[in-house]
């Protein structure tokens, strides 16, 4: 029964035992039930900080492995797999840090069916650790689609008018997705008669143009999740009918899964794939980045507007991933964890405003700094640090992103690098204008809304909820190298790989 | 290291620098935190003191210089480290970086004393004294933003003092966020500056990936330690790296083409446009080129794009300021027009002669700046006095813009130390010897001189405009009558407004002492750091005092001022007499030139036109019909849904009808029928529903793998 008490097992099933003791909680038990799923999640964050103690950051293989045969099919195994590198463990650390913070900021949105929320929520960080841990393809797989379930009832249930569109949506264009990667995994697994990820990246030996279609089947599943230009249709629509919470979870980790995907599986297992189709996916990140940070612009609804801004932020990891050198990939890794705290803290604090005026039409507001000026200023800073302000850590993920992509052209001597670096700085430019525009339409200007006059500064949970991620905004922007040094060797590792192959091809 | 070792002889004070960020960020953090419990006195003066405490650091810096010239780098920390990149953190001391930390805390605590009592006026009249110490906490963090960019010693770290500056900028623009045009128009002016900005900082950026690339480094020792090897092997690299800088340059410096958010910025309170907008931010740019000048010299056609980018915005922004009334916007544009004459000098590799008029118009900018604030708070309490006490009498009042120059005229008399100053600082900016701003401009057009003709000849007409508007504006404020109630009422400022404005009067008038032809202080100081690179053409040059080019720009300027005199003294007075509302002689006689001049050459317009107006109706194209109605709408109700069922009806007919069709059937109802589904919800079958769906899935992939089997 060792497995049972492996840090790795505990920090993806803990959330369970609070799932558990929510059951036998009776509904109008509000106050219980907010504060069991806020110590399940806070428990789970320790457990997650444990982790990160036992893990050697120095090591660039898979740590903390635990592999148990879980279901034999035909000689196949289908393995309990679960292991942490460089490449996940800030992935596990945003997703157990975002998830307490959500459940706080739920402390007086959520008055319908509590008990039901916190259990789906619970259920939900079960997925998305598992997705970051699992090493069995099938595994991975199963905690995938699993995280689909939960967040699509938080959508549909506690969401926005069109709630029950936006989750068919949301569940129906990413299951699509999926269903193309799973026939990739199967053929893996058939073919090379594991599924587990470790060894099917030693055996090496698929040909590069059968890569090319299998690289295609799991980049359906995570382009869609992302999500890339042009898939992101169903973005929008969820992030503006979820809940504050499902928001902040959905753009925090989520997107997370589908850029983690393309650095865990892509690349690792189809890496002669991964470098002819690089130019591609480097074309739609940069498409991305603009369209997303253009688009952003106009938008009326404060959510969408941050909804938009989320494919311009995932094109920068998406650009920097598809650079295939370290200043790229770890400046991706970085930005991941940036948009999941910056993005994040902008749906809390929409999630406050609405709460307030039950409105999110920017022409409703204005000059509300001069009533709420611990909100505006927490806003200001959040703000700057999503468009990349020197200092903060949005800027730190950007800048290498950019650089590596320029690097890139340094290192194949074509021209196209050095344009998708720059026109992906252009995206700098646009993200200060609907940022600032943003800003200003909500708190500058002159307050003369009769309906904002009164309104109440942030009280204190409100601020507990956002200043632990203004804490690591400031952190990782003055002081990043903690956060690089976790992921440095896993990184050079998995570029050390993709070099080979690149020496491989024709 | 190129710095590390040094034989010393007597202590030094290098090991202190760090305290130049650590006392502004001490300030606002005090100020910040416990700020609200404290009078206004004591907030401006943590705010103040932590200023002039920065400034002792930068003087035993300085004095620490004396003795060791060459310099040393503090390193403080390691930044990022990825692979080959590696940025630390460490602070420059060398006679450049010490000389702009000279002007940027000592000029800077002079304003921040002077703010004391501006800020406790200014937020009165504003209806909001809560703002007070908000306004210090900015202005403290504008030093540690500004300190930041000038100690750097990496290219990246000096960006972020860049990018900070920047911020504070935005800050303090928008500080009245709540005033201006329809009350958004100050907020407006702030989003404009930082956007603005952002466009130039695109070129730095670009500038950075380009040196990294060549260079694999930020660090100033590392890059220009190796100009010489790339320059032979890849000279259009560094081309590339510099004219990228200089986009860079044209936003912070308010250059061509992207000058246009520095008079905006305006909205900003008095003593930022001193401080932030004419003496210090501004002129980052230039520091910024005089810093990367081993770069700069390798290059000659970028140095000469440089020069004639600063030449032709000297001349252009001082025709505008001829045509102005608004007392702040004179000087403005007169800032844009100067921060014009340093570049060119830069430019032309003259980079004492730039950095000197750095210098010295830190100095009488920021006098004049400081000036224009005791007179338009000395009008703003001739307005309160017209209202209070003469009630009923006039209601025009209200309605009269403090800070127009048609509204003032005969404040000699009324406020005669805030003359006096100003008139100093308008004979510096005029180039009037001995003042300061005769000696650095005198030292620019003797290098253009023999440069290039051209270049010497724009500039010189510039220098006219100079003295003209300068002339021009010394008449309308001070001389002749009142032109309203409010003028004639108006009153002299505290001391604590006229003691700063002294001693910046003093420091223009004996500023040009720091670079006297023939002893050149300040050129042997600074050629410790910018100096001949081996093998590398262009350096310091100490220019040579000629009395010809002396001369001729004396009298250019002397003749502007004489001409000023008859229109704006003699002929004005005259047509003062006969009408009431103000009108500029030169709009008489010139209408035409005139109010291409008072419109800014409808640049703001073009702009508008060309630039922000497609945007805006691309943006919204793009998310309104392309991304809404084409893309989410039609493509996913249209094509996917429709397609979808359609697909399933085609396929029911052959294949088994009952299953298939179902599934469609279902489909179909799911996705129409969402309000059928709502109303399931609520009848409490969620945890039915999340097992069949979970069980679904599950089925799914069962059938898959033992199908595939």
């Amino acid at each position: 029964m060792d497995w049972l008490l492996h840090p790795l097992t505990l920090v993806t099933f803990l959330p369970l035992v609070g799932v558990l003791i929510l059951l036998f909680l009776r509904e109008e038990q509000k106050e219980i039930i907010r504060w069991v799923a806020l110590g399940t999640s806070l428990a789970t964050f320790i457990v997650s900080l444990v982790v990160l103690a036992q893990f050697q950051p120095s090591n660039p293989e898979l740590q903390l492995v635990i592999r148990r045969v879980w279901i034999q099919v035909a000689g196949w195994d289908i393995a309990y797999h679960l292991g942490v590198d460089g490449l996940s463990i800030l992935l596990v650390l945003l997703t157990t840090f975002l998830t307490p913070i959500s459940i706080l900021s739920t402390w007086t949105a959520i008055e319908e069916r509590v008990k039901e929320f916190m259990i789906f929520f619970l259920l939900l960080e079960v997925g998305m650790v598992g997705v970051f841990l699992a090493l069995d393809l099938f595994l991975f797989y199963i905690f995938w689609e699993f995280t689909l379930v939960p967040m699509y009832f938080l959508i549909g249930i506690w969401g926005g008018p069109r709630r029950m569109y936006a989750a068919i949506k949301f569940f129906l264009y990413t299951m699509a997705g999926s269903i193309l990667m799973l026939l990739a995994i199967l053929w893996l697994g058939i073919r090379g008669g594991t599924f587990s990820l470790p060894e099917l990246i030693a055996q090496n030996n698929i040909p590069a143009d059968v890569q090319i279609w299998l690289f295609l089947a799991f980049a359906a599943a995570f382009a869609i999740k992302v999500p890339m230009w042009p898939l992101h249709s169903w973005l929008p629509d969820a992030h503006v009918e979820a809940p504050t919470a499902g928001s902040v979870i959905l753009a925090g980790v989520l997107l997370k899964m589908g850029t983690y995907g393309f650095l865990r599986f892509n690349l690792a297992l189809f890496p002669q794939a991964a470098v002819q189709l690089a130019p591609i996916m480097a074309v739609l990140a940069v498409i991305g980045i603009l369209y997303g940070a253009a688009v952003s612009f106009p938008q009326q609804d404060v959510k969408k507007l941050v909804a938009y801004s989320s494919v311009s932020h995932l094109g920068f990891v998406m650009l920097g991933l598809f650079a295939l050198n370290p200043q790229g990939i770890q400046g991706s890794i970085l930005q991941m964890v940036n948009h999941g705290i910056s993005t994040g803290a902008l749906f809390l604090i929409v999630g406050m405003i609405y709460e307030r005026r039950h409105t999110r039409d920017m022409d409703a507001f204005g000059g509300l700094w001069k009533v709420m000026p611990v909100y505006g200023a927490l806003t200001l800073i959040v703000a700057l640090s999503s468009m990349g302000l020197p200092g903060l850590n949005g800027f730190v993920g950007e800048f290498t992103i950019l650089l590596g992509a320029w690097e890139a052209g340094q290192s194949d001597g074509s021209l196209r690098s050095y344009l998708y670096a720059g026109f992906a700085a252009i995206g700098v430019i646009l993200a200060a204008i609907y940022m600032l525009t943003m800003f200003q339409k909500l708190f500058l200007g002159p307050l003369d809304k009769e309906e904002n006059r009164q309104l109440k500064d942030l009280n204190w949970r409100e601020i507990v909820t956002l200043v632990p991620l203004v804490i690591l905004i400031f952190w990782i922007g003055l002081y990043p190298k903690p956060f690089f040094s976790l992921m440095a060797p896993a990184v050079d590792k998995l570029v050390g790989n993709l070099a080979l192959s690149v020496a491989a091809l024709p | 290291m190129l710095f590390g070792e040094t034989t010393t002889t007597g202590p030094t004070f290098f090991a202190l620098a760090p305290l130049v960020l650590l006392f502004p960020l001490l300030g606002l953090l005090i100020n910040l935190i416990w700020g609200g419990r404290l009078p206004e006195k004591a907030i401006g003066g943590i705010a103040s003191g932590a200023v002039g405490l920065t400034f002792g650091v930068a003087i035993l810096q300085m004095l620490s210089l004396f003795s060791h010239p060459e310099g040393t780098v503090i390193p403080l920390v390691d930044w990022i480290t990825i692979g080959e990149l590696n940025i630390s953190w460490g602070i420059q001391v060398d006679t450049l970086s010490v000389t702009m930390m000279l002007v940027v805390s000592g000029v800077g605590c002079l304003i921040h004393i002077y703010a004391i009592a501006y800020m406790h006026d200014d937020v009165r009249l504003n209806g909001d004294p809560a703002r007070y110490r908000r306004f210090f906490v900015f202005f403290n963090l504008f030093i540690l933003a500004m300190m930041t960019l000038v100690s750097a010693d990496n290219y990246l770290m000096l960006f972020v003092g860049w990018e900070g500056v920047g911020l504070c900028s935005y800050l303090l623009i928008g500080f009245w966020y709540d005033k201006g045009k329809d009350g958004i128009g100050n907020a407006l002016a702030g989003n404009k500056a930082f956007i603005t900005n952002r466009i130039g900082d695109f070129g730095f950026l670009l500038a950075a990936f380009t040196m990294f690339g060549l260079f694999g480094s930020f660090d100033f020792d590392q890059v220009f330690g190796q100009v010489e090897q790339v320059a032979e092997l890849l000279p259009t690299g560094i081309l590339l790296i510099t004219i990228f800088m200089l986009i860079g340059v044209t936003g912070k410096s308010a250059q061509l083409p992207l000058y246009v958010w520095l008079p905006d910025a305006m909205a900003g309170p008095t003593p930022v446009s001193a401080l932030i907008h004419a003496a210090t931010m501004v002129t980052a740019g230039v520091y910024l080129i005089t810093r990367s000048h081993p770069l700069y010299a390798v290059v000659p056609q970028a140095q000469s794009l440089v020069a004639w980018v600063g030449t032709l915005t000297a001349l252009f922004a001082a025709t505008i300021a001829i045509a102005q009334f608004d007392i702040k916007k004179v000087l403005a544009y007169s800032t844009i027009s100067q921060l014009g004459f340093m570049v060119a000098a830069v430019g032309m590799g003259a980079y004492v002669p730039g950095m000197f008029h750095l210098v010295t118009h830190a100095f009488f900018k920021a006098l004049l700046f400081l000036s224009s604030g005791s007179v338009i708070q000395g009008v703003e309490r001739g307005l309160h006095e017209v209202e209070h006490h003469h009630k009923g009498k006039h209601s025009a009042g209200h309605h009269l813009d403090p800070q127009d120059m048609r509204n003032m005229g005969g404040l000699r008399e009324r406020m005669p130390t805030t003359f006096w100053v100003y008139l100093i600082g308008a004979l510096a900016l005029a180039g009037i010897m001995p003042l300061a701003g005769f000696w650095s401009k005198d030292e620019i057009l003797l290098k253009a001189s023999y440069k290039d003709v051209r270049l010497y000849t724009l500039l010189s007409i510039a220098a006219f405009f100079t003295a003209f508007y300068m002339a021009r504006q010394i008449i309308l404020v001070f001389f002749g009558k009142p032109r309203s109630e409010a003028a004639a009422y108006a009153s002299e400022s505290p001391k604590l407004i006229t003691i700063p404005l002294i001693i910046l009067a003093v420091l223009s008038v004996f500023g040009g002492a720091l670079n006297l032809p023939g002893i050149h202080a300040f050129g042997h100081w600074l050629e410790h750091t910018v100096h001949h690179v081996p093998g590398v053409k262009g350096g310091v040059e100490l220019p040579e005092f000629s009395l010809q080019v002396a001369a001729i720009s004396t009298g250019i300027a002397l003749l502007a001022i004489i001409l000023g005199w008859l229109i704006y003294a003699r002929w004005g007075e005259t047509l003062q007499k006969e009408k009431k509302p103000y009108v500029d002689p030169l709009e008489l006689t010139a209408k035409p030139i005139f109010s291409v001049l008072t419109n800014k050459y409808w640049v703001d317009e073009l702009y508008w036109a060309l630039l922000v107006n497609p945007y805006k109706a691309f943006s919204r194209w793009l998310a309104e019909q392309v991304d809404w109605r084409f893309w989410h709408d039609w493509l996913h109700d249209a094509v996917l849904v429709n397609g979808f069922k359609r697909l399933t009806v085609l396929l029911a007919q052959p294949i088994d009808l009952g299953i298939i069709d179902g599934i469609a059937n279902g489909l179909a109802t799911l996705i129409q029928g969402g309000a059928a589904y709502l109303r399931r919800f609520q009848t409490g079958y969620v945890r039915n529903y999340a097992l069949a769906v979970f069980f679904g899935v599950v089925a799914i992939m069962s059938y898959l793998i033992f199908v595939l089997r």
